[in-house]
Order: C-alpha cells, then structure tokens, then sequence
C-alpha cells in the first residue's frame, strides 16, 4: 500500500493505465505532466519485458493446471493479460490494448467453436515468438500497434485469423458475397452508424471477396495452422461504387480490375474509411467516452480537434494520444473520477492500491464475469458499451464481493501496512490512512461517519492485531466496495 | 359458495389452482391477496433470429429456390394450419414442444412484425426494438416506462433482469436488478459473526446516503442499495425446487428462477430472459441434428416447454404472459457460407395461460419480383406487414393495464391483433 499525494499523477495513471503501484508512483510523481504524457506514449523506452515477470516472487500469482500456457489455453492467456495489467511498466501499451480489443470486439467462443479450443486461445493471443507456426494471436498484433497508425491496424484485423472466422470473412465468395465484415467496418470500426447506405454494404461485402484464409505448415511439428490469403478466384471484380469518397480526388467508385490485382480493392477501401471525417470523429468520440469523461454529452471542442490531429497525422494513433492526455478536458476538474471503472480497471486497481503478494490473477476471472467482463469474449462485436450499464445489483454486489475476497487474501499484508504506517492506534488513524491508500473519489461526510461508526461496532479499541486484522480488512473491503471507489 | 369461502381464507388462496375456467370472483380475489399478479416475460433473441427458418413457408417454391441448402424439407416441418392468407405454415422440426403448446392454443405466432425502413444494424436494432420508437434509439426503453409510470414507490423486484448488464428495454428510471443466478446473490464479507453483521449493516447505510446533486454517483448508491434491499428475498427464489428439471441452458436455468420468483410471489412484474447465437451468416445447419440454427431451436424449445410445464403444475400459467423478440430477421436468400445476412421483418411469438393462440398477419410470398409488396429491398428481405409497436401495444393495454398510447407516444393498437 501507498501513500501519495499526487492527484495528478493518480488521475493520469487510472486513465492512461490501471491505476498505480507504489513504484509507479515514485517514477511517476518525479515528473511533470508533460514528462509523463511523454513517457507513458513513447513507451518502447521500456525495455523490460513483463511477460518474464510471471511466475517470479514478488509478483501477482498466476494458477497453473501442469503447464502456464497462455497460447493455448484462453484462461492462461487472460492470467497473463491481467498480470501484464497490474505489472506492466508500459501501462499505456495495456490500456490501448484494451480500447482495441473493445473497438475491434472479438469473441473468443465462436473461434473456438470453429476451429477447436486451443486454436482459440492461438489466434486470440498467441505470441508469434511462442507459437511454432509463428501464430501472432490477435491481442498481440492489437499491443504491437497499439500506437501505430490507424489504418495498419485497419489493414492488420481484416487480415487476422480470428476476424476472418469472427465474422465470417473466411466464407466471403464471389458467387454469394458475405456482408457480415462489411458491414461492421463501416457501422463499429470507422465511421459509425448513419454514414453508410445498404447499398454501401453489399458493396464492402464485394470489396472482401476472396479475403479469406489458408491453411500452412504441418501437424507433425505443431506449425500447421491458418492465416490470411487473398484468393483471387473467389474475388468479384466488377466496380464497387459507395455513398462517400474512396480516394482523395473525391472518387467513389473503386474501378473494377482483374482478379489477380483486385485485393487492391481492400486497400483502397481500407485507406478511403481511414481518412474519412466520419471515422476521425467516430474515434475522437470514443476515445473521449474511454479516456476523459462519460459524464455528459461527448465534448464537441475535444472531438473536431482530436480529429483534425488525427487527419493531420494521418491517422498515427501516438500523436492523437499524446493530445488527448495533455488535452484540457482532461485535466479539467470536472473529469476527476468522472469514468464509470470497467470490471478489469477495478480489479487491477483494487490490487495495486490494496496488494497482490499471495493473490492469483485466476481468482479474478469468475468475479470479472460476475462484474460483466470475460476479457477475449466482449457481449458482441460492438463491444462492452460505456455509461452505467456496468452497475446492474447483481455486478455491484459482484464488485463488493470481489473487494471481500481481496480484503481476506490481503488481511495480513494489509494489517502489517497498517502497523509500519503507525495507524492503528485510533480508528481515526486507521480510517484515514486506509481511505488514502485506496484513492476513491472523495467520500462524503455521512459516509466517513459510517466507516467511523463500523470502526467503533464491536467492542473497544485496541489497536491488538486480531482487531486490526478483521478492522483493517473489513474497512478495506467498505472502502474498494463503495460507491465512490468504482469511479476513476 | 360461503363454505368455500371460508376454506379460502382458511387454506389461503394460493393453495388453489385457478384456471381459466374459474369464476371471475376467484382470481380476482387472489390478486387481492397478492397471490397472483399477471406476469410478463419479455424474452430477446440475440443476433436476429432466421423467422423463415422458425415459422416455414413450405409450399412457397422460392423459399426453396432460394435456400437451397437452408430450407427445411416440407415433409419435415411440424404443420400447423394455414394463416389468413391461405399459406400453409409448419414450425421447424425441432419445436415439438411449441407445436404441444400451440395445439392447447396457447402459442402465438405474429408473422412480418418489423418496421419502415428497418435497421440492419444488431446494435442500432435492439436499441429501436427496445425504445419502441424508430425515430430515437437512446430513450428509455418500453418496459422501463412501463415500470416509471406505476404508483410510487415501487417494490424494489418490481423487475428481474436475468442477464448481468441492463438490457435497454429496461432501462428507465426504476432500477431493475440483475439477478443471473438466486443463489449467486449474497454478500460476502473478510470477517465472520459479529464483524460480518458489522460490515453488512455499515454496508446498508452507506448506500443509504444517496448523494443528490451527482446523478452518476447516485446511480451507482442506487444499485448498491437495491442490491443489498433484495438479497435476502431473492435467498428465498434460490430455495425453488422445481418438480421437473429445467434444461442447463443459459435460457432454461433462467426461466427457473422466473418460475422460483413467480412461486415464491416476491412482487415482480416483469421479467427479461434472452438467449443468443442468432446472428447465423455462416454454417446455419438449420437442418443437421446439432447444427447451428438446429440447437437454437432445440434450446428455445426445452426451455420453453419446460417453463410451460412447471408453471401449468404451479397454476402460474393463467397469469403469465411471454413475448419474443430479436432485432431483425434475415435475408431470404442464403449466401455463399450457407448462412443468411441481415435482413428485415420477423416473427414474434407469445405463450401464455390467456395467449389466444394461432397464426397472426400472413407469410410473406418470396417470389423475386419488384411488384411484390410483401418484400422489400429488391426482394432481398420480407417487409413488414404488422408494426411491431401495435404488438407491444397490445401486451401493454390487455395484458399490463397500462395505456399503449401514452407509454408508446402514439396509438399503434390494430384491430385483430388479440393475441391475448
């Protein structure tokens, strides 16, 4: 547990990351905002990879069942991604890894359902370095990029394996074009919907023809598996014409060619919706919803001008946040803790403000479903939706529940914290030194008076370690549990 | 007749089955007690569900032409009459148990229920289906105005929301609970004994300080309170032991605890339950034995039939009312990964004790032709012939008591449509 005074810096890392460590507070609070925006973006400075962290003392706990086996086993890869959540010393490269996976909202059920469970796992999260047919799983291709430019990353997901089976762009033929792809990227990955006719759709859906996959390598070494081919025979190579320019000279129509050269329709699609206004403001939008403020309408000042760096920029995702987390808005007073926090932004938080040594990551995953989050299997590809949905009565008392279980892992660790802090001599000390270190948005008067009045139920303080040990824990859990604490 | 009477109070009113047939006096006099209030359980197919696959059109010969490897034989559709247009009309294999509940009469099936101009979009459609207003996506939704409009303050399980996030037909200003699982819903707390009682009561009334003037805070005490307001009359839903066993379907397990909710006469009013996988743009098998559009049937069937049972054995059935529905329906001719894309108008179905059951509006003709008016977009899709609105206004004004054109902002009622 930490202390810090550091409001700023608290407010940078809840948003641009999963909350702060101890030590992410020292490195941190020795900078100026600038500074930090400028570390947290650039994050390739860190060389550390956290990956070799897992599984030594002083970490998170992962549970192993025989092997830790991250790229093929979903529940391993969703350990390793919570630990790289909680241990990360690029926590932006984390945090835009899970604006990603929301944007480009994958379910790992229906991969799985498809091609088997561990080739789930496989083209959700392989890293390429691990798999033997050099599988780059699509959260991995999602980190990689997770500041590049937009339209890579536009081109990479039309192309990674478990997109083409998540919708369906495996199966898109020339005879009997398929819209499902076609119609998402336009509706959920770029200019949202509105900014597209029917007829747009058919022709996205005929622009795709042929995207589909192959199958290489060999079973005898591991290395056979799928990966993205352009199968001319199965393009369609007429003319596809749209309601919205394709081409910078305003053009709409991207020309027919032969099959041979018609991937080139893909491309060109995918360049036209990269540049389109309507993506540029469609990403602006969200990016206010996930990263300043949900309160309110989305602020229009801070969507034409993230919009306009996005275009300038031509669509390079580190100068657009760069902007954003030095924008305004941000550090405006209002958009403290003025963000409903997502189940894994709690969890991750509760641990790194409450502790971790002797918790596993794997005794979140059942509680994150309880919240509404299984990481790798959003609702559906528009993703977990932002706003107040999280806190149904069941995920609120999943949430409280989750702060209890953490509270009992934690007593001992939590007791000590306490005893090195010199805070168990009153409930008063005891009440404002946990309040502190678990960093809500601020608590009313009546609900510190309710703390107070928890402190003081049972029986006469103390300050023994038995009281302090169900004390500390109880509060801890109230505190993490509150209405207050589930805001960043 | 005064002999019975006393038995009533006596035994309580519960303790009797009241059916259909019962004189008027009886039932009322049980809703007086609180024994029984009518029930309704809104029930959405996620992913838009294939309507031509569930309700087929088996004489239609482009249903065929066009479906080559999708369409249901029609030796092996579940025949069920024909509808107002003479089409004859067979349920798909797998809903033998729908076909028992429709031949006691007790099935509804609303053919071409849909909208002008209809979203393709899962995401924009189930906002609309939701707010029951085409033109706004983002108002409260339909159920959730119902629940604002009843005398206040309402009992806090007024609504049960069987999924863990709010569905939008829900939303409103009453908080609706989401109760996944009964027995998952308790309280746990680091301590035992008199500290956990300590926790639980601090716990109370720290959700007790609403504070006023931050609604997003607000809203978030607001669950917090309701949650720990219900736990323990939910603990007693968790305690149902049913006398048939429930399929272990995402559906089936939550119609249980409808059912346990129902029997346990806690107070709600209106249910939601909801089973996915509908959106089939590839590997339909709407055929195959475990295929893809097979199982889906296979699990609205069993989940159904078995709610049917349990409550016709509790005699909750009376009093109950359930009504489908999914974003869209799909496109009639199927595409190059035998699957079907987005398409338009659909089916809904309604099951209930006083469900006047049949087939309502007609089928569409599938031929390709620009003339056709029960197509639209190039014949691509089937339009809509019953507003889904006048639907929803139905259920609000003879089943909820409510009024359909206040709660709907317009008056969507259409003569005929007494499907209940």
């Amino acid at each position: 547990m930490a202390i810090t005074a550091d409001r700023q810096i608290e407010h940078l890392l809840r948003r641009a990351g999963f909350g702060a460590r101890p030590d992410e507070l020292d490195t941190y609070g020795a900078m100026s905002i600038p500074q930090a925006v400028d570390a947290l973006v650039n994050y390739e400075r860190v060389t550390t990879d956290v990956d070799t962290l897992i599984g030594r003392p002083g970490y998170v706990n992962v549970t192993t069942r025989g092997q830790f086996s991250p790229q093929t086993t979903i529940v391993d890869s969703r350990q390793r991604w919570l630990f790289r959540m909680v241990h990360t010393d690029r926590p932006l490269q984390e945090k835009m890894a899970l604006f990603w996976h929301n944007h480009f909202a994958t379910g790992y059920n229906k991969i799985a359902g498809a091609l088997g469970a561990t080739e789930g796992a496989r083209y959700m999260a392989a890293k390429a370095t691990e798999d033997p047919g050099h599988v780059r799983g699509q959260i991995e291709m999602l980190r990689e990029n997770a500041l590049g430019n937009f339209r890579d990353i536009l081109l990479n997901i039309a192309k990674d394996t478990a997109m083409l089976v998540w919708l369906d762009g495996r199966n898109n033929t020339r005879a009997l074009p398929q819209e499902n792809f076609g119609r998402e990227i336009m509706e959920l990955f770029t200019v949202g919907v509105g900014n597209y006719t029917e007829p747009d759709v058919y022709a996205a859906a005929r622009v795709f023809t042929g995207w589909n996959l192959q199958q290489l390598g060999n079973a005898a070494d591991g290395s056979r598996h799928f990966e993205f081919f352009y199968n001319a025979n199965q393009h369609e190579t007429s003319a596809k014409t749209f309601s919205f320019a394709i081409y910078p000279d305003g053009s709409r129509t991207i020309p027919a060619r032969s099959a041979a050269d018609g991937m080139q329709d893909g491309i060109d699609f995918i360049n036209g919706l990269a540049a389109h206004p309507n993506t540029a403001r469609y990403l602006a939008a969200k990016l206010y919803r996930f990263f300043v403020n949900e309160f309110g309408a989305v602020n229009v000042t801070f969507v034409n001008r993230i919009a306009n760096v996005y275009l300038q920029n031509h669509y390079d995702m580190r100068a657009v946040m760069r902007e954003v987390l030095l924008s305004p808005e941000l550090w405006d007073d209002g958009a403290y803790f003025a963000r409903y926090s997502w189940p894994v932004e709690f969890g991750i938080r509760a641990l790194k403000d409450i502790g971790w040594t002797g918790f596993s990551v794997n005794d979140m995953l059942t509680p994150l479903a309880n919240m509404g989050m299984v990481l790798f299997e959003p609702p559906d590809v528009a993703g977990w939706r932002f706003g107040g949905q999280w806190f149904s009565t069941s995920a609120m008392l999943a949430r409280l529940n989750f702060a209890a279980q953490l509270a009992a892992n934690q007593r001992f660790n939590v007791a000590t914290a306490v005893r090195t802090a010199n805070a168990a001599g009153s409930p008063e000390a005891l009440l404002a030194y946990l309040s502190t270190a678990l960093a809500s948005a601020p608590l009313s008067t009546a609900v510190r008076g309710e703390l107070d009045a928890y402190l003081r139920a049972t029986g006469a303080w103390t300050g023994s370690d038995t009281q302090i040990q169900s004390k500390a824990a109880g509060l801890v859990h109230l505190v993490a549990g509150s209405p207050e604490y589930q805001f960043q | 007749m005064n002999v019975t009477r006393r038995q009533f109070v006596k035994g309580g009113v519960a303790a009797f089955t009241v059916t259909f047939a019962a004189p008027e006096f009886l039932s009322d006099l049980a809703r007086a007690q609180g024994a029984h209030t009518r029930n309704f359980v809104v029930l959405y197919l996620g992913g838009g569900n294939d309507a031509l696959s569930m309700l087929v059109p088996y004489n239609d010969p482009f249903y065929y032409s066009r479906r080559p490897t999708l369409a249901v034989p029609a030796g092996q559709v579940l025949q069920i009459g024909r509808d107002s247009s003479n089409v004859p009309l067979g349920l798909h294999p797998r809903l033998t148990g729908l076909r028992t509940i429709f031949d006691a009469g007790r099935l509804a099936l609303i053919q071409r229920t849909g909208y002008e101009n209809q979203s393709r979009s899962h995401f924009f459609g189930t906002d609309i289906w939701s707010t029951a207003d085409p033109n706004n996506s983002q108002e409260f939704g339909w159920l959730g105005r119902y629940l604002d409009a009843l005398p206040q303050p309402v009992n806090p399980l007024v609504g049960w929301n069987t999924t863990s996030a709010l569905p939008h037909v829900l939303s409103g200003q009453t908080a609706v609970p989401a109760i996944a699982s009964p027995s998952g819903y308790s309280f746990a707390s680091p301590n035992s004994g008199a500290e956990a009682t300590a926790e639980r009561n601090a716990a109370l009334r720290i959700a007790s300080h609403v504070p006023v003037d931050r609604p997003e805070l607000a809203f978030v005490y607001g669950s917090a309170q309701e949650a720990l307001a219900t736990l323990d009359r939910v603990a007693t839903v968790a305690t149902y032991a049913p006398t048939l066993t429930y399929p272990n379907t995402g559906l089936g397990q939550a119609l249980r605890a409808v059912a346990g909710a129902m029997v346990r006469g806690i107070g709600t009013r209106v249910f939601y339950v909801t089973t996915g996988g509908f959106d089939t743009h590839a590997g339909q098998q709407v055929n195959a034995t475990n295929g893809a559009y097979y199982n889906l049937m296979a699990t609205l069937n069993d989940a159904l039939l078995a709610f049917y049972n349990d409550l016709r054995a509790q005699g909750l059935f009376e009093d109950t009312l359930v009504l489908s529905f999914s974003e869209f329906g799909r496109r009639i001719s199927e595409n190059g990964s035998q699957g079907t894309d987005h398409g338009a108008a659909s089916v809904m179905i309604a099951m209930g004790g006083r469900v006047n059951g049949g087939i309502y509006g007609t089928a569409p003709n599938l031929r390709i032709d620009p003339s056709n008016p029960t197509l639209e977009n190039a014949s691509g899709d089937v339009h809509w012939e019953t507003d889904f609105r006048s639907v929803y206004a139905q259920v609000i004004d003879a089943w909820l008591g409510a009024n359909s054109a206040q709660l709907l902002n317009g008056n969507f009622r259409k003569p005929g449509l007494t499907f209940v």
